[in-house]
């Protein structure tokens, strides 16, 4: 039977990455709605805050993009645009030229897989290093992350052991105490020794100019602590109106992510290093990324530019629960993913257009959003528009007969006395064999066809 | 590039000139975002060292506490910022190797660092460390133990207090407990790629 690329994903995947991927993404669930609900009095209304402030700040890029640039560079910054993905990379690649520089270090950024950085630098002979321990394991694995923030969902410690043994950091050992400990080592010289610290942003405030970024693991803080150039990608959708509004943000970030009340680290950057300071660059480069933002935010999905890349959504999916991260075939995977994948993908929607079926709208991923987006609405839009560009969609049922049906009344009729027959009809006549066997699991209710239509008659004619 | 940026521009203009109204600029009171349940009546130091606790950190109220427990650990040598050294100094005695400045060529040889944060959130038991009062970064973060000296008169009660007090620095970094990771399998390890130990003496 034909189906979807994403069903086919699914089908594939082991049970083992199914049940651990079920499992945790359970578990971070359960505790983040927990957390949020035992301590905040009113946890909706600050998730319905948060949307307000995200939507207020993607509909007035206009005025707040100009207002940060000016912001950052009066704090000492340098601001670079890139329309694409392409721009994106060659503006990095001209930053660490004009330095000579060779050797990069990069902490979570979601937008350099995006863009695929470290692949096109790796062409300019540059080394450009994970350091975020998931991270850092998909890249030795060339693999690609499953999860927004726990990348490596799909892996289990006897692969990652076998990993690092292939890459010489140690004889086998599938402790994540020994693992960890083997990547710190490893890592904190890669940073002593880089030229150039790259990193995401999670929130841009256009009051100050400040750059936030949140990791628990202190890969951020240690690029910016061991480098003396440091390098923010940004898409342009990460701008909040205000300083106060970061309390808010970061509240709900750690919690939704992580079930954490806060990020361990949580960093803000408001230009390069002070003169005092020994440690950390003194050279800041912010480069705004659209690379297809801007055509959602022209889009009927703009409020999906809210995300705040939490991964509560994923974790709460029944679909992603079964799927896992891959099956989404795209840098942002689960719900967010199947909104934001196929509206970047630009002339590629028709590959992606599948994600936004692969859901059976139950309005968990709203209900968790930190930013309250409605993904649901923005997933019907999208099959709305799949549809109209007549994208092919592999195994949905033809409704040609339905069609026929619900558009002719007399027909209409016929098929609901007609169906009276199928209280008659034992279960091993039905002509479909999926149908015969889904019927025979169950009990269905005596067919009651037409008994509406009578009782509106009845209640006319009284 | 600038070719970028205009185009960038433009097409954001684009974007949201179809909008006949713009989502408004939300007011709100930032108690919204705060943990008042926590707070209530409470001591601020002391809440503080029963915050940083939850999250995997320590707290010491004495110099001989903090010296008590790196010995323990069997963590003799480290960093110390000059400032704070001649006044940590005599509690520590006997027995500890302490530099005065941190170098980075020899990172795996601090067994601990001791720095000045900037101030504490009580809230969340977070230390506040930024570029003017933390003498150096990598001396907050290498370490395998890290040491925040924290005033009293610097603790902030809650999140949005801390926000609005970031003031001027370049450079501000909140640590809420030790380094952490679940990458591998969901299980928790503390000390990736900074400290094991995130640790407060309130001064
Ligand atoms: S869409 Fe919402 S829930 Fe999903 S990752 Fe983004 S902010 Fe989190």
């Amino acid at each position: 039977m034909p189906s979807q690329p994403i069903d086919q994903f699914a089908r594939e995947l082991s049970p083992e990455t199914r049940a651990s991927v079920y499992q945790s993404t359970k578990t971070t669930h359960e505790k983040r709605t927990k957390l949020l609900f035992d301590q905040f009095a009113d946890p909706n209304r600050l998730r319905t805050l948060a949307g307000e402030i995200k939507q207020h700040a993607i509909e007035n890029l206009d005025t707040l993009l100009p207002q940060v640039e000016a912001r950052l560079t009066g704090n000492g910054a340098k601001v670079h645009w890139a329309s694409t993905a392409q721009g994106a990379c060659e503006a990095v690649l001209r930053i660490m030229q004009a330095r000579g520089a060779t050797k990069l270090v990069k902490a979570k950024t979601m937008v350099s897989e995006e863009i695929e950085l470290a692949h096109f630098l790796e062409g300019h002979g540059i080394e450009a290093l994970e350091t975020d321990l998931g991270e850092f394991i998909v890249q030795i694995d060339h693999d690609h992350p499953s999860h927004i923030v726990r990348p490596i969902i799909h892996k289990n410690r006897r692969e990652i052991a076998r990993s690092f043994e292939r890459e010489g950091l140690g004889a086998y050992d599938d402790d994540p105490g020994t693992i960890t400990r083997r990547a710190r080592h490893y890592l904190r010289h890669k940073y002593l020794a880089a030229d150039v610290g790259l990193t995401g942003a999670n929130f841009v405030s256009a009051e100050s100019g400040r750059i936030v970024l949140v990791t628990n693991e202190g890969n951020s803080r240690f690029c910016l602590a061991a480098t003396k150039c440091h390098i923010a990608l940004v898409g342009i959708e990460k701008i909040v109106p205000r300083d106060r509004d970061l309390a808010v943000l970061l509240n709900l970030l750690g919690r939704s992510g992580t079930a954490q009340e806060l990020t361990v680290y949580t960093e803000f950057i408001g230009g390069p290093k002070s003169a005092a300071q020994p440690d950390g660059p003194e050279e800041m480069h912010v480069i705004f990324v659209d690379n297809g933002r801007t055509e959602v935010l022209a889009s009927e999905c703009r409020e999906i530019l809210r995300c705040i890349r939490c991964g509560a959504c994923l974790n709460v999916c029944p679909v992603y629960r079964q799927a896992s991260g891959h099956a989404y075939r795209s840098v942002y995977p689960g719900p967010v993913g199947a909104v934001l994948s196929p509206l970047l993908a630009g002339e590629r929607f028709p590959q992606l257009a599948d994600l936004p079926k692969a859901s059976s709208l139950c309005g968990a991923c709203n209900e968790v959003c930190p930013v309250n987006i409605p993904i649901p609405d923005l997933l019907l839009r999208l099959r709305q528009r799949a549809k109209e560009e007549n994208v092919p969609s592999p195994g949905t049922p033809p409704m040609g007969a339905w069609a026929l049906l619900a558009s002719q009344p007399t027909a209409w009729r016929a098929a609901l006395a007609g169906g009276r027959l199928m209280n008659h009809v034992p279960t091993k006549l039905i002509p479909v064999p999926a149908l015969q066997a889904w019927a025979a699991q169950r009990e269905l209710p005596a067919w009651r066809g037409g008994e509406f239509r009578k009782w509106l008659r009845q209640r006319r004619s009284r | 590039m600038s070719d970028d940026r205009e185009a960038i521009f433009s097409r954001v203009r684009g974007a949201l000139a179809p909008l006949r109204v713009r989502a408004p600029l939300p007011q709100y009171d930032t108690e919204i975002a705060v943990l008042r349940q926590v707070l209530a009546g409470r001591d601020l130091a002391e809440l503080f060292g029963e915050r940083i606790r939850k999250v995997g950190g320590l707290a010491f109220f004495t110099p001989a506490a903090l010296v008590a427990h790196l010995r323990t650990g069997g963590r003799l040598h480290g960093y110390c910022d000059p400032v704070l050294w001649p006044g940590l100094a005599p509690h520590f005695g006997a027995g500890f190797q302490v530099e005065t400045a941190f170098d980075r060529t020899r990172v795996d040889d601090y067994a601990f660092g001791i720095t000045r944060a900037a101030g504490a959130i009580a809230e969340t038991g977070t230390i506040i460390l930024n570029d003017a009062a933390t003498s150096c970064r990598l001396g907050a973060l290498a370490p395998w133990v890290h040491v925040a000296v924290v005033e009293r008169s610097s603790l902030f009660a809650d999140l949005p207090q801390a926000v609005a007090g970031l003031g001027d620095d370049r450079n501000v970094v909140w640590c809420t407990g030790p380094s952490k990771t679940a990458d591998v399998e969901g299980i928790l390890i503390e000390g990736v790629h900074g400290p094991g130990e995130q640790i407060a003496l309130v001064v």
